[in-house]
């Protein structure tokens, strides 16, 4: 079987945690006979390092304007035809202006004093897409329908909003079926100040696929109910983690006694991290020896820490910006406790990540990762009295700690992304007949 | 008489290492970026102090002790000149010796220190004082405070050191009515004499003088002159306070200002009834007019002449709070290596890195600045310091 696949990330482009899914999906999936075809945008020059797919970049393809013309026959996607400086995970424009402003300044500085910009920040978002998403979004699609016409393929598999315009013109001009499948949904990312622009393509794409797959109970009943699809359509398949990619639990060793609390996502609003801050402060208040990190970046990231100047919590609480490599893997192993405080997730990857270097954690219950964890310290992310006292709790009593721990290898025993990706080629041999 | 009171302020931060991230706390205690801070000397030097200090030497030369200067050299950049770049000094040393260069006090690091505990204040504006005398063999009377922050305290405080003279911006809110061509004595004071800058006719140089949109450009010495030439008869000193990294580097070569520095002190002298003085000879050859009252802090910095550009947003005050936090335990440590590191962690600069003024004054707040954003130079300031006090827990003077 060969599928087309669309994403919008893949290791080591990644920003969040759909391309850590796509690529625990696409290996398994691979793994067991599946020839995959991964379309990305813009895939940087460095060559990639896993090669059991093919992988296209979209701005690679050789297309020209007349093929252009010829494979997009059918009417023009004019939603998408929107000047829009939109992020995949941004919303926050204000930030986006400051951080405009913080680098345009700096290229004129560095004009003047023939100074390379400074290659480090905590602001940079270099993991991240270009600027004028939905004009990308819409360029995308019109390559989705041009392999669509050329490429040899059974089936197509579309990942969240950005590719769904992309799968659902491949399904026009190859006459085969979609699937999509929802890693989050606008109501996620952006709480109640929804793009309609965002919520229009996804809902597009949600008419036009002929099957939906969601990563959580929590996200197909948002999709049920926000977005009016007939709960019959849509399966769940819970996201997994690539167990053996893992380190030993080698303990990097700390410059400092204290224990360390980690927060490691985008710095949005539906990750959570202001309660994550006001739980630190709590948490400061009948506790010193402890050190929170943030790490990560995203449009909150200048508010936070203002917040944490703000609250005179300097030399407890730290940012280390975006981390990738050996200093994500240097953090997990240096914590004594991750926490998710996720205001809507629809799955959330990382916990599994941070189990699998012996981490406890504490997670929202606002998250789908919820529905597979069975032992695991759960609150409401709203209550910041609560998550500090389940932070008091682990870091006071070790034992309890650890039975986290031990309860939570059980929980991942279970869980893997072999099951997912046979539950996908289950699907695609469903509705292939 | 006119005379016309040039200080020339000479500083350069000791840059942090912008990589200085959280998986060093506890364990590497190089805070400091030696690559950037030698390439920096090196450039400045090369535009700016070698250059205007042998354009300096040249006009006191012509004018046989006509032409009279006088410098403010921060303690942490005399100390990168020994290190990177000792020509300067040599140099420096060549002015000082033609009698016609005063050397003004300061405090060591270039710091705020007067604002957030009197003992590290004194104690830094001794340590420049013994630095100058080593150097240059000179005893300084006049006291310039970090970035001309000014008050009536500075001046109370600076008068009980035996200083004769202070200087201060010439800020209209203190000002008002008052001109700044004229000698003040700070209000609670007896003895010390109150020394005003410019700030338009200083400014006219600084900032603006290589501005093509500015209605004065292009400025000549002839015309210069002839604007300083009219306070003849309502004002008897005109003092012309500017960074010295206005000759070569804030105005290139290449916008004249080295050719009008050249000629400017022969325009300025054709008129019988102006000199030039330095600081400590104004205050003797002037009575003050009037008792100045600036019972709030002033400065040279930005449209506000305020405090904000280094206080006031919860990045700089969290940063300053922890700093000054660690005085007692890194003093008690005994340890004159961590000392002098914590100290140099005080120089102002860092905490201008933080300021979010974007818009109005970002551009000065970038000149020379090493971070992204202020939040980046918030960020490895503040490991820094956790890195201080995890020091002071392995040296045991904290538990």
């Amino acid at each position: 079987m060969k599928v087309l696949m669309f994403g919008w990330e893949f290791p080591p482009y990644i920003s969040g945690g759909l391309g850590t899914a796509c690529f625990g999906l696409t290996r398994h999936m691979s793994d067991q006979g599946t020839n995959i075809l991964f379309v990305l945008p813009h895939i940087k020059d460095e060559p990639v390092e896993d090669s059991f797919l093919e992988l296209v970049a979209a701005n690679k393809v050789d297309i020209s304007d007349a093929k252009i013309k010829k494979i997009a026959r059918g009417e023009p996607l004019k939603f998408f035809m929107v000047n829009s400086p939109l992020r995949p995970y941004m919303t926050d424009n204000s930030y986006l202006s400051k951080l405009d402003a913080i680098r345009s300044i700096n290229e004129r500085i560095s004009k003047i004093t023939h100074r390379k910009i400074t290659p480090y920040s905590v602001l940079d978002t270099s993991g991240e897409y270009g600027r004028d998403l939905l004009t990308e979004v819409s360029r995308y699609a019109y390559i989705g329908g041009y392999l669509g016409a050329t490429e040899d393929f059974d089936i197509i598999h579309a990942h969240d909003w950005m590719t769904f315009p992309a799968g659902v013109e491949a399904k026009k001009a190859s006459g085969k079926k979609l699937v999509i499948h929802v890693h989050a949904t606008e109501f996620d990312r952006s709480g109640d100040n929804v793009n309609q622009q965002v919520y229009d393509i996804e809902r597009y794409g949600m008419e036009n696929a002929d099957r939906i797959i969601a990563v959580s109970h929590r996200t197909k009943n948002i999709i049920v109910e926000h977005y009016d699809q007939d709960p019959e359509k849509i399966i769940v398949i819970h996201n997994a983690v690539i167990k053996e990619e893992k380190l030993a639990h080698v303990r990097s060793r700390k410059g400092f006694s204290e224990k360390i609390v980690l927060f490691l996502g985008r710095v949005t609003m539906q990750k959570g991290p202001d309660y994550f801050i006001e739980a630190a402060n709590l948490v400061l208040n009948s506790m010193q020896n402890v050190r929170f990190v943030m790490a990560g970046t995203g449009d909150m990231l200048p508010r936070m820490i203002e917040r944490v100047a703000e609250l005179r919590m300097q030399d407890h609480f730290h940012f280390t910006g975006f981390l990738r490599g050996v200093d994500l893997e240097t953090m997990f192993s240096m914590s004594d406790l991750y926490v998710m405080p996720s205001v809507s997730e629809p799955f959330g990857i990382t916990p599994f990540e941070a189990m699998l270097y012996g981490i406890p954690v504490i997670i929202s219950k606002q998250s789908g990762i919820s529905e597979v964890l069975t032992h695991v310290m759960m609150v409401d992310f709203w209550d910041i009295e609560k998550l500090a006292s389940c932070i008091i709790n682990v870091l006071r009593h070790p034992e309890l700690a650890e039975t986290l721990v031990e309860s939570g290898h059980n929980d991942l025993e279970k869980i893997s992304w072999h099951h997912a990706a046979r539950d996908v080629i289950n699907l695609y041999k469903e509705m292939l007949g | 008489m006119v005379s016309v009171c040039f200080y020339f302020q000479v500083h350069q931060p000791f840059r942090l290492r912008t990589d200085y991230n959280f998986f060093c706390i506890g364990k590497n205690h190089v805070y400091e970026d030696d690559k950037a801070n030698r390439e920096i000397i090196g450039k400045v030097a090369e535009k700016c102090y070698l250059p205007a200090n042998r354009t300096m030497l040249k006009l006191i030369r012509k004018h046989k002790g006509r032409f009279r200067i006088s410098y403010s050299i921060s303690g942490v950049c005399l100390e990168q000149f020994e290190k990177y770049a000792p020509e300067v000094i040599d140099s420096f040393r060549e002015l000082v010796s033609t009698g016609c260069v005063e050397l003004i006090n300061e405090t060591y690091y270039h710091s705020l220190a007067f604002n957030f505990s009197r003992q590290e204040f004194r104690e830094q504006v001794q340590a420049h004082k013994e630095k100058i005398r080593k150097l240059f063999a000179v005893k300084t009377t006049t006291f310039r405070n970090t970035e001309l922050i000014y008050s009536n305290d500075v001046a109370v405080e600076i008068e009980k050191m035996g200083y004769k003279t202070i200087l201060a911006e010439g800020a209209n809110q203190i000002l008002g009515w008052h001109s700044p061509n004229y000698v003040y004595q700070p209000a609670p004071c007896y003895k010390l004499n109150l020394l005003l800058k410019n700030y338009r006719l200083s400014d006219d140089l600084a900032f603006r003088f290589s501005d093509r949109n500015w209605d004065q450009w292009p400025l000549s010495a002839d015309k210069y002159a002839e604007w300083i030439h009219k306070v003849a008869g309502n004002g008897e000193v005109i003092n012309l306070f500017m960074d010295y990294e206005t000759f070569g580097e804030h105005q290139w070569a290449d916008t004249g200002i080295f050719d009008f520095l050249l000629h400017l002190p022969e325009k300025i002298l054709a008129h019988p009834d102006f000199r030039f003085q330095t600081p400590s000879e104004v205050a003797s050859s002037y009575q003050p007019v009037a008792k100045l009252d600036v019972p709030y802090f002033i400065s040279w910095a930005d449209v506000e002449r305020d405090l904000t550009a280094w206080m006031g947003n919860s990045l700089q005050d969290s940063a300053l709070q922890m700093a000054y936090s660690l005085e007692t335990l890194v003093k008690k440590s005994g340890n004159a290596n961590l000392i002098h590191t914590w100290r140099k962690l005080l120089t102002s600069d860092h905490f201008y890195y933080m300021c979010t003024k974007w818009f109005s004054d970002g551009d000065v707040h970038k000149y020379f600045n090493p971070y992204t954003s202020p939040y980046d130079a918030y960020v490895v300031y503040v490991n820094v310091l956790n890195d201080i006090k995890e020091t002071l827990k392995q040296l045991e003077v904290l538990n």
